[in-house]
């Protein structure tokens, strides 16, 4: 039953999901905000696909990586335009402006565009396999799992070795500390805003990839899972994100092949009922962090 | 930013006039004035409550001042923002430990450099000489979260010195500390003003520390100046004596 493609569909989900609470606890860490748009950030990605799909008919890697670029644009925006002029009042009135940035954005797609699915281009490779001693292995699997190593790669060099991801890291901490030693607070807001978009619009290729398709509400499951992987990890740590993410893809794909197929549908069900548990025992996620906790204007 | 000085470091003077500063109905600072030279260091006492911490405070920009003003030399910083006032060459430590648990002592240091807008390795230099100010070399590699609190002082100290302000407010950096502690940060500190041309203020009540260390003393009571001098000029002002060191302290 745990076979080696268990394996490998249970490592790329969890990559796809610690790239998901990545870019999610990156924004919470410095500003204490859960942001519901963040879902949105795949829902445009898929469009931008679709619309460059049915103008221009570019080579797909150049239609990606624009969509991954509209994606970090839109994170940009969102803080400046939505969430900078309330970041000073209260914590709820960010949290409701995140919600209403992803109800203005769905609704514009659903105006737009159409609430029907539109198709999403994607590269032969994606539907083809590799055979390796008699297991055929989809591309899409591999590419996804050495796309987020990648990516996790290079983020913890960003954290670790520049001086924004030391400013990164510090203001995640302590962002009042890291305010008043003069650290200027937008750029390190806006950079987190980009990260996070960064890593919503790759997660958003391969994400809209699945189904080769993209509807206005195709960011909900994402987020969900995104907020669900954090909570399992510790909302205040980046590595908590990863790890939750990981442990996210493992427990969901271990429940699929686990459960009778009468209640495969209740699958979701179960996955809460496994977070339920392990919140029972670690109410803070599984890596405390050190963040203060304490929020900022 | 090659040169990443504070900026403007040629100031020598910090001068604070009547500086006053209402809570509600209670008035925390009743104009207060000082002035703090480079080179020397102000010890500033009182009894708690007096207004020390709320002088701090305000000085810095973390509380809006009701009434005086705040100069860095020729340069006006009242009421600016605190970052604004870090970058005019003005630091701070706080009295209780705010450090990035998370991150190294190195990083910690570090982040003061960066925030001053030095390069990397122009950072790096300068974390350096703080750490090795402050005696912490071999912990350099450490997070700050695993620290044991002496060194966790230590360590915000250094960060302060990184930013290389000209004029510097510790507020109680010997709390907590033990004696043996608090001897060792005597002995680093009592050099550096003189050193690096920084004017250094210190708020405490540890006061072997005071009177070993400052070269003038400024005395708080209820938010006024009762008194200021030499150490040895301040114990015997007998309100001083009244309010805050005692009888006793007029012997010895």
């Amino acid at each position: 039953m745990l076979s080696v493609e268990f394996l490998l569909n249970a490592i790329t989900l969890g990559s796809l999901c610690a790239l998901l609470a990545l870019g999610l606890v990156i924004v919470y860490g410095i500003l204490k905000l859960v942001n519901f748009a963040y879902g949105e950030l795949i829902m445009i990605t898929g469009y931008t696909l679709y619309l460059l799909n049915t103008s221009l008919q570019l080579p797909w890697l150049v239609m990606a990586l624009a969509g991954v670029l509209v994606a970090m644009f839109t994170s940009y925006s969102t803080e400046l335009v939505a969430f900078r002029p309330v970041r000073t009042k209260s914590l709820t009135a960010m949290l409701i402006t995140s919600f209403a940035v992803s109800t203005l954005l769905q609704n514009a797609a659903l105006l737009l565009i159409s609430p029907r699915a539109r198709a999403v281009p994607l590269p032969k490779l994606f539907s083809a396999s590799l055979t390796v001693m008699g297991i055929a292995i989809p591309w899409r699997n591999i590419l996804t799992v050495v796309t987020s190593l990648v990516l996790l790669i290079a983020l913890t060099v960003l954290l670790k070795k520049t001086i924004l991801g030391i400013a990164l890291r510090a203001a995640a901490d302590n962002f009042r500390m890291t305010r008043l030693m003069g650290v200027p607070a937008n750029v390190v807001i806006s950079s987190a805003f980009v990260i996070s978009g960064l890593l919503a619009g790759i997660v958003g290729l391969f994400w809209v990839g699945r189904t080769a398709s993209v509807t206005p509400t195709i960011g909900g499951g994402p987020l969900l899972i995104a907020f669900v992987a954090t909570v399992i990890g510790g909302m205040n740590s980046l590595v908590g994100a990863v790890v939750g993410g990981y442990i996210y893809g493992v427990i969901f794909s271990f429940l699929g092949v686990m459960l009778p197929q009468t209640l495969l549908d209740y699958r979701e069900a179960f996955m809460f009922l496994v977070v339920i548990l392990i919140l029972l025992f670690r109410p803070e996620g599984l890596i405390r962090g050190a963040g203060t906790g304490e929020r900022v204007g | 930013m090659s040169d990443c000085r504070s900026e403007n470091s040629k100031a020598d003077e910090l001068v604070i006039q009547n500086v006053t500063k209402n809570f509600a109905g209670l008035r925390a600072l009743d104009s207060v004035s000082l002035t703090l030279k480079r080179g020397e260091i102000l010890g500033l006492i009182g009894p708690n409550g007096s207004g020390k911490t709320t002088l701090i405070n305000v000085i810095t920009g973390l509380l809006p001042l009701d009434g005086g003003r705040v100069f860095i030399g020729e340069v006006e910083i009242t009421n600016k923002p605190p970052y604004e006032i870090a970058r005019a060459g003005l630091g701070r430590t706080f009295q209780t430990i705010r450090l990035f648990r998370e991150l190294t002592v190195m990083e910690n240091v570090e982040v003061a450099a960066v925030s001053m807008g030095c390069s990397r390795k122009e950072a790096k230099r300068r974390a350096l000489l703080a750490i090795e100010e402050l005696g912490l070399e071999d912990w350099i590699g450490r997070l700050a979260g695993e620290l044991p609190y002496g060194l966790e002082r230590r360590v915000e100290i250094a960060r302060a010195f990184a930013l290389q302000p000209s004029f510097l407010l510790l507020d109680e950096p010997a709390a907590g500390l033990n004696e043996e502690e608090s001897d060792q940060l005597l002995d680093m500190l009592a050099p550096i003003p003189e050193r690096k041309g920084l004017g250094l203020l210190i708020v405490d009540h540890d006061m072997r520390l005071i009177m070993r260390l400052c070269h003038r003393l400024h005395v708080l009571s209820y938010g006024r100046t009762i008194g200021e001098g030499t150490p040895d000029e301040v114990r015997r002002i007998p309100q001083v004596i009244e309010a805050y060191l005692g009888k006793t302290a007029v012997g010895g």
